[in-house]
């Protein structure tokens, strides 16, 4: 069953300054699926995701999203199309109460009652959200933020949800809550996801499809079923090295061809 | 392409980088000692008028632009160290020990305002400054019996060694003598680890502290340093002028100063003294433009002020780095011709965080 | 993977004393009656959810936060110090160095700038000195930068040494924070979250500069961390907080194998394999 491209990127090239973060990126994101980008800090992830939601203007290429060419749009036009990103931290509003955080999610939306039934939802998913409405967003722990941060981005009812590290500063338990509930998300409403991640073992498990990212080029693109039984990735990004043999090497003096 | 073969730490330690910096600069200096003789009387002057404004930049940049710390009534001390020099000099006391007493007067105003300042951060500092230049500048105005309050006090001309220095080119050898040993001093602080303290407080407070940064005490620092070099500039500015009133030292002579660091490039040396440049040739380009304009806009009041407003915002939006940012840029592109891409410094979008969550 | 450290180190003298230390925070307690030692030579990992109170912890030892409760004593050279009496900026000079968990490099300076200043509480120069730039001033200047360029060669950092931090890669800002705190050449190191951020290879790196920080340097370190890979690695001991209070304290496999811990943060083994799609 062939699934619809919801999100493309082609030749994608964006840069701060000098220093050159994506150097020509293609990617595809089917509806109804979950993709995921892996790579490690450096290698240009929150970039892709910036370029996409319009945070971050690229030199060259294009991000064509349901057909239609959205580079460089206003940020704020492209979260009315349905394309919503959470962003890497966190970034709840901390002055805010947590109802505060959710409503503001839905800032572009004016159907009230449907807002309204959705915030059900979000506390359906996350009861602990629903304890803390009334608390200032800065006052909850890293995993009840990143809860609100999924759950903000709920609100604007999307199409296509952009998540940068979700597990970034979470413990494994908390980790593993947050990728359970992405991928409810994913199977229960149909939104579509990418999703940007260092943890390779939860993104690869979680995801169907999977590029991997390095020094701003993607060097790998298959399932993640695929994925998972490659020796490269086992050995790079799962950490699965036969113990002993190159156990205790030092990267440096291995890679100095690097 | 230059490229620095470094065979010593020396090299990193010296002021002068390389026989590049050493050429150069050796070459504006002697250009500048020569200038009573090659420069018309008229842009003497105004030269003079660059190097006292380039001090009092320089007292303001170590206070903004290295150590972080905002403020927009530093003509309270500029007016300060001004009002303190005429009264010494009219007591009889000498020149240059006028002048010295001058600066530490400025500087002691400097610790009044540095204290508060320790409890207070960014817009909110800012503010309090602002309201501290309006207070300076109101005691200027109501101490008659030592200012002379709103009918102004003239300055006497300076005397050294007994003989009255009322050329312009001998006063301005000593706006030159003074400017060159602020300059070295406070690059001499920038090389050394109190001028990295100021630079740590500026970049992250929280790890400066804990690198053992003492903050209040490195700030003070900072303030009186900064208050001494602005009053200092003051004292030849008094001279320079020979007439003082209060209203030189309003709120538009702390935005111009705050205007000259900007502009000519926060955080560097340079850019006190090209945004001092900046900011006496302004004028007059205006007075000679005057003429091509409608008279209507030509002869409006405030027309300069609009003018530097429009530059100020310009300089933000399209050079927030200054005038030596862009020097910076050229060189650059000089240097890596033709490897220069388009584009290395171009700034993306930015989202600016709220004040009340740093 | 079991613990290549278990207890090995940790046999000398308590370096850092940490009593019945609390915290109240807005109505809530970020840290609950918390006491452990750490013993001069070993590796101790405080480990937790967040929000457990680590990081509030080490705040506390740094001096950002005053307790509400106990106390910390510590080790220095002069003689045992009360560490919750000093003013933060006193903790560096008794040779106590941190890192910090979001990076709190100095952005608009070169990796060697940040460096020197790390080196800022063994400075030999005082203002009029440095004013006038005196020989003797210039000689300071000089040995400041022979220390610091020791912690370079020891971090292989030489290519990045008169690169702006800002447009470095996040591997390698994290190894820059940690040799700023180096250059402090402290007795205690803080780590916060060392590994996060990095990928598997960046992380091993990281665990062996935590073992030359220990055995070449003889640097007592005391670090937060979630990767329990890491923990297990290179730690000694271990101490489990969960919601500002101590659940459970040990060797790396006694705290990994705690019901407790495992409840409230580990997780079942990684059971991730029921997150995949249905065929």
């Amino acid at each position: 069953m062939t699934h619809e491209v919801v999100l493309e990127l082609l030749n994608v090239e964006a840069a701060y300054g000098p220093v050159r973060a994506l150097r020509g990126v293609s990617l595809q994101v089917r509806q109804g699926r979950i993709a995921t980008v892996l790579g490690s800090n450096g290698a240009g992830k929150t970039t892709i995701l910036r370029t996409i939601s319009g945070i971050v203007d690229p030199r060259k290429g294009s991000v064509i999203y349901k057909g239609q060419d959205i580079t460089a749009r206003d940020p704020a036009w492209i979260v009315r199309q349905g394309l919503v990103h959470v962003p890497e931290g966190r970034e709840v509003f901390p002055l805010l109460s947590v109802r505060e955080n959710l409503l503001m999610g839905a800032y572009t939306r004016s159907d009230r009652d449907a807002v309204a039934r959705d915030m059900e939802q979000v506390y359906a998913y996350f009861p602990i959200l629903k304890e803390r409405a009334g608390q200032d967003a800065g006052l909850l722990s890293g995993g009840q933020q990143q809860m609100l941060a999924i759950s903000r981005a709920l609100m604007a009812r999307p199409v296509l949800m952009l998540l940068d590290e979700p597990s970034l500063g979470l413990s494994p338990l908390l980790t593993r809550e947050i990728f359970e509930i992405i991928v409810r998300i994913n199977r229960e409403r149909g939104t579509t996801i990418l999703l940007v991640e260092q943890n390779a073992n939860m993104a690869l498990n979680a995801a169907d499809d999977g590029y991997v990212l390095e020094n701003g080029r993607i060097v790998m693109e298959d399932t993640c079923a695929a994925l998972r039984e490659k020796e490269d990735i086992k050995e790079f990004y799962l950490g699965m090295k036969d113990a002993g043999v190159r156990g205790e090497r030092r990267w440096k003096k291995r890679k100095t061809w690097r | 392409m230059r490229f620095i073969f470094k065979t010593s730490y020396d090299q990193d330690i010296r002021l002068a980088k390389h026989g590049g910096h050493q050429f150069w600069y050796g070459l504006l200096l002697v250009l500048l000692l020569a200038a009573p003789w090659w420069l018309p009387e008229y842009w003497l002057a105004q030269l003079t008028f660059v190097l006292i404004y380039g001090i009092a930049g320089l007292g303001l940049m170590l206070l903004t632009g290295y150590t972080g710390l905002f403020s927009i009534g530093h003509a309270a001390f500029f007016g300060v160290g001004a009002y303190a020099e005429a009264i010494l000099v009219a007591a009889g006391l000498p020149f240059p020990l006028a002048m010295a007493c001058a600066a530490v007067l400025a500087g002691a105003v400097g610790i009044i305002v540095g204290l508060p300042a320790l409890r207070v951060k960014g817009i909110y500092l800012a503010i309090a400054t602002l309201a501290f230049g309006f207070i300076v500048e109101e005691v200027f105005a109501r101490w008659e019996s030592v200012t002379g309050g709103n009918a102004g006090m003239m300055v006497d001309t300076p005397a050294l060694f007994g003989r009255e220095i009322d050329s312009s080119g001998g006063f301005y050898f000593i706006c030159l003598v003074t400017a060159v040993l602020c300059t070295l001093g406070v690059l001499n602080l920038l090389r050394a680890p109190t001028g990295r303290a100021f630079v740590a407080i500026r970049d992250s407070e929280i790890s400066a502290q804990a690198l053992g940064i003492n903050l209040a005490w490195y700030k003070t620092l900072a303030f009186v340093l900064s208050a001494a070099l602005t009053g200092l500039a003051g004292a030849l500015y008094g001279h320079k002028i020979m007439f003082l009133s209060p209203e030189q030292f309003d709120i538009i002579q702390s935005i111009d100063l705050l205007l000259l660091v900007v502009i000519g490039g926060l955080g560097s040396v340079h850019g006190a003294f090209l945004g001092a440049a900046f900011l006496i040739a302004m004028p007059q380009l205006i007075s000679l433009g005057k003429d091509w304009l409608p008279a209507v806009v030509g002869q409006a009041p405030g027309l300069q002020v609009f003018v530097y407003g429009v530059v100020l915002i310009a300089f933000v939006l399209f050079e927030p780095m200054g005038i030596y940012g862009r020097w910076l840029k050229m060189r650059t592109w000089l240097q890596m011709f033709p490897f220069y891409e388009k584009g290395m410094f171009r700034r993306q979008k930015s989202f600016q965080k709220s004040e009340r969550l740093r | 993977m079991s613990s290549k450290r278990d207890g090995k180190g940790g046999a000398g003298e308590v370096l850092l004393s940490v009593r019945n230390l609390g915290v109240v925070f807005g109505g809530l307690r970020a840290v609950d009656d918390v006491s452990f030692d750490v013993r001069r030579g070993e590796v101790f990992t405080l480990i937790g959810p967040n929000g457990a109170g680590k990081t509030t912890v080490f705040n506390l030892i740094s001096r950002i936060y005053q307790p509400g409760s106990g106390e910390i004593r510590y080790q220095a050279e002069g003689g045992e110090v009360l560490l919750t009496a000093q003013p933060p900026h006193k903790v560096a000079a008794l040779g106590i160095a941190r890192t910090f968990q979001n990076i709190e490099l100095f952005e608009h300076a070169s990796v060697l700038r940040n460096l020197l200043i790390g080196h800022h509480t063994h400075r030999e120069s005082h203002f009029w000195g440095e004013l006038l730039f005196t020989p003797a001033t210039r000689r300071a200047e000089r040995r400041a930068r022979e220390a610091v360029e020791r912690i370079i060669d020891f971090l292989e950092l030489q290519k990045y040494r008169d690169l702006m931090v800002s447009g470095l890669p996040y591997g390698v800002r994290k190894v820059v924070e940690l040799g700023r705190a180096l250059c402090a050449r402290p007795d205690l190191l803080l780590l916060d979250e060392p590994s996060s951020g990095l990928n598997v290879e960046e992380t091993d790196d990281m665990a062996f500069w935590i073992h030359d920080i220990v055995r070449e340097l003889g640097i007592t370190v005391l670090m937060v961390e979630h990767d329990m890979r890491l923990v297990s690695r290179v730690s000694d001991r271990v101490l489990a907080l969960n919601q500002g209070q101590v659940l459970v304290s040990g060797t790396p496999t006694q705290v990994q194998a705690s019901a407790a811990v495992v409840e409230a943060y580990l997780g079942s083994a990684e059971d991730v394999v029921s997150l995949r799609r249905p065929a």
